[in-house]
């Protein structure tokens, strides 16, 4: 295996990245007792409610805060429209069954030490994993 | 009050979207590069995990040794503890999705006004969720078993 050679920068980069996903995270647990499980709240949205919403909008207002005062390497590597199709179907159906994606068990789970969202987590990095070495990194 | 909730879940979300580009989780080729083990592995979203379930962590400790939240005084139900096939079902499903674009939900939305070939995504993604929510509301099941996060009113 070969190792991506990382700056000191980009380690803090991805770190101070993780400490505010955490820090959102614990805002909505401190404050209201909500998990910050972005596929439940993409339900919840569907289904209406407007405080889903709110946070789901507050994601790309925080990309566009982060953009205009950070200077960042440019976003890389989007598939073609029909794999970003197939990719979120299978995530959409997979999160739902699963009850949680990423943020719900990788970061909110594991936090509280769940025996289901470690489980999770590590099927969702193998087979990950098992896909990015079958197909490969999309065409830009 | 509803005033202050709905402020609390748009600064949550905001800070969250900032969390996700700052770390580049933004990024599909950041992402793939994580997960492409057996090419050249990038280990820093580590790092990322790392730090938000730490500060995470601190935020569930606190609520747990105050017994509550600071502003609703009820507390949701905790989440299902069990691992069966529908979990492990679901992650595997999960799993080829993410590999498959180097896309999750979350940093899909917060990319979305910089690169809107992201909504492509986005819209799978909530067409996916939905399939699953409605094929599961109606399930009265035979056990009378009903999950509170599908829909259904939780008796």
């Amino acid at each position: 295996m070969n190792i991506v050679a990382l700056s000191p920068a980009d380690w803090a980069l991805a770190l101070a990245g993780g400490m505010l996903i955490g820090l959102a995270a614990s805002g909505l647990m401190v404050a209201l007792g909500q998990v910050a499980g972005i596929s439940g709240l993409v339900t919840k949205a569907m289904a209406g409610r407007w405080e889903a919403v709110l946070f789901l909008l507050g994601l790309p207002l925080g990309a566009l805060i982060v953009n205009a005062l950070v200077s960042l390497p440019p976003e890389q590597a989007f598939a073609s429209p029909g794999r970003l199709v197939a990719a979120g179907l299978l995530t959409g159906i997979g999160a739902r069954l699963a009850n949680g994606c990423t943020s719900g068990h990788s970061v909110c789970g594991i936090a509280r030490l769940s025996p289901r969202s470690v489980v999770a987590t590590l099927l969702f990095i193998g087979i990950g994993a098992v896909m990015v070495a079958l197909v490969g990194v999309p065409a830009p | 009050m509803s005033m202050i909730r709905s402020l609390v879940f748009l600064m949550c979300g905001t800070v969250f979207g900032a969390g996700l580009a700052l770390s580049r989780m933004t990024s599909p080729a950041k992402v793939i590069g994580f997960l492409d083990f057996g090419g050249t592995w990038d280990p820093s979203l580590a790092a990322t995990m790392a730090g938000a379930v730490i500060l995470a962590a601190l935020g569930h400790w606190l609520v747990r040794r105050r017994g509550a939240a600071l502003l609703v005084a009820e507390m949701p139900s905790p989440p299902p503890s069990r691992i069966d096939g529908r979990l492990l079902g679901g992650a595997v499903i999960f799993g080829a999705g993410w590999g498959l674009a180097g896309m999750c939900p979350a940093p899909a939305m917060a990319v979305a006004l910089l690169h809107p070939a992201s909504l492509w995504f986005v819209g799978g993604f909530m067409l996916g969720a939905k399939a699953l929510t409605v094929l599961d509301r109606p399930k009265t099941s035979a056990g009378g078993e009903c999950r509170p996060s599908c829909g259904c009113s939780g008796r």
